[in-house]
């Protein structure tokens, strides 16, 4: 037998066929906008550029140096905006657009540099013993990044022959060993193994002798930012960007090869001496060619990055292929 | 909700977001310091992504028996090429400035180059002959076999991708683990479907893969 309810619904209750589909498009439009916005949110996520970091404090007293090597009047700087906020600085982040705001909160004050090692009259500085030792010179230098792109910085240092020359240096002592800060609670990317940490650079004495040799605090007038290695690093113009060591704790002076951060990372990449060479490729890419930042097209890159006058006595006789 | 067409707008739809905002960062200066690298990436990235997308289609059907999922595998693919395209564009485009012998030379003499070059190559039979018609032409099991260069495009990507960053191998390597997973589920498909399949459930009365409100 057939038992037949009332059907719950009466036929006057059904909705009607037009606004059903209304209904539809309406969420189907409500789908397309929400997940539209979730996959914007999620792209942000992984391009931000971290906005507009604060300005060091101004450094008074710069000098012009004696012979200003600047480059050329087609070459003009590159932003403070684009300086420090595209930065190789591994332990803060890989990302070069994530370190200025990974690193806002850096303390480089107080901070002191342990000189020493061969030297007769080895000495911890302070940022006032080095602000005392010479006047803070405006050198304006072309940046060479082995990654292939460049800028023009106006920094504020002094030759960091100055430093040497107090410690005096051992009859014994060739080459100048730096080590960077490495400390993980300021530091967020220490604790990963991406590159074996504290980083360290060298330099034959004769190069970290030679009057372009900077130990820089300031770049455009005020101090270094966090993100450019704040509160001292050394800036080599002719050689890549990454030989330039950033927040420096300790200059030693030794006698054999020190070891370097990207010699160890890859030796076939990344030689001890890595002057700018448009001759000698990066194994993976050519070096015959840089993007400088703030330029639409690529410029060619210049052999000693456009130093060659002043330090290619410095490799005379030297296979530069092979010492690279 | 198993209204494919509806599916694949969404799909399209979001696929093309991170396009538009890229433009739209291009065109507002918003790029920060080098927007070319930047472009470059970005769209390297995306193809990488969309093509690990395309081969996610078939295990996450089949997991969850939903064949009516299928058509997403073509879509998704096709946006992998497009991205591919764009990031293959800005190489020849910002990087060698148009100049054939730069760009020869780059191919012959740099391994990543020459392996991201050579999976763009093989993902364009692949884009071609993903039209209905040329699949009928083809016929299903020569389809089949051509389209499983799919697996080697994106092992091609991930590795172009590894061979080029400087040292932090991170999110390259873990693209190429999310492609282990995907090739590991297919091998093990072959063997113990019992456990990677789900029989697809079917409404009473229903063709498989009807359209439902």
């Amino acid at each position: 037998m057939l038992i037949q309810r009332p059907p719950d619904l009466k036929s006057s209750e059904i909705t009607d066929e037009k606004a059903y589909f209304s209904r539809r498009q309406f969420l189907r439009g409500a789908a397309l906008v929400t997940t539209s916005l979730g996959t914007a949110w999620v792209y942000r996520q992984f391009t931000s550029t971290g906005g507009v970091s604060k300005a060091g404090e101004k450094i008074a007293g710069v000098v012009a140096p004696a012979q200003p090597p600047a480059p050329g009047p087609a070459e003009a700087l590159t932003s403070l905006q684009d300086v420090t906020h595209y930065n190789n600085f591994y332990e803060f982040s890989t990302d070069k657009r994530q370190v200025a705001p990974r690193a806002s909160h850096f303390v480089s004050s107080p901070w002191t540099v342990e000189v020493g090692g061969l030297a007769h009259k080895p000495r911890t500085f302070d940022l006032d013993d080095l602000r005392r030792l010479s006047p803070p010179e405006e050198r304006i230098y072309r940046h060479r990044c082995v990654e292939g792109w460049s800028m023009v910085i106006p920094w504020i240092g002094f030759p960091l022959s100055r430093v040497l020359d107090q410690v005096q240096p051992m009859g014994s002592a060739r080459y100048v060993a730096f080590e960077t800060l490495a400390d993980p609670g300021q530091m967020p990317n220490i604790r990963s193994s991406v590159l074996e940490w504290p980083y360290v650079e060298g330099l034959r004495l004769d190069e970290a002798r030679h009057p372009l040799t900077l130990l820089a605090s300031g770049l455009y007038g005020a101090t270094l930012p966090p993100q450019n290695g704040a509160p001292l690093r050394l800036v080599v113009p002719w050689k890549y960007g990454f030989k330039g060591i950033k927040s420096i704790i300790r200059i030693h002076l030794v006698e054999t090869l020190p070891r370097t951060t990207w010699n160890r990372s890859a030796p076939g990449e990344y030689g001890f001496y890595s002057n700018v060479n448009p001759q000698v490729d990066h194994p993976r890419w050519s070096q015959r060619m840089e993007q400088r930042i703030g330029e639409s097209s690529q410029r060619e890159t210049l052999m000693f990055n456009g130093y060659a006058d002043q330090v290619a006595g410095l490799y005379a006789g030297m296979d530069l292929k092979a010492n690279f | 909700m198993r209204d494919i067409r509806f599916l694949k707008q969404l799909v399209l739809v979001n696929g093309l977001v991170p396009l538009a905002l890229l433009a739209l960062d291009g065109y507002r200066h918003n790029l920060g310091a080098n927007p070319h690298e930047f472009a470059t990436r970005a769209t390297g990235v995306l193809a990488l992504l969309f093509l690990l997308l395309s081969l996610a289609v078939t295990p996450v059907r089949k997991l969850l028996g939903q064949p009516w999922l299928a058509p997403l595998r073509r879509l998704t693919g096709l946006l992998g090429f497009f991205y591919g395209g764009l990031h293959l564009l800005t190489y020849v485009w910002f990087d060698k400035a148009f100049r054939i012998g730069a760009i020869t030379a780059d191919v012959a003499r740099r391994p990543f180059i020459m392996v991201g070059m050579t999976s763009f190559l093989l993902l364009v039979p692949l884009a071609l002959s993903s039209n209905v018609r040329v699949i009928r032409w083809l016929g299903g099991r020569r389809w089949n076999r051509l389209h499983r260069l799919a697996y080697l495009t994106a092992a091609g990507g991930a590795m172009h991708y590894y061979l080029l960053v400087k040292a932090d191998t991170r999110v390259p390597l873990a693209f190429a683990g999310v492609l282990a997973v995907l090739l590991g589920y297919r091998a093990l498909n072959r063997f113990l479907p019992r456990y990677t399949e789900r029989k697809p459930a079917r409404a009473p009365g229903k063709p498989a893969g009807a359209v439902g409100p």
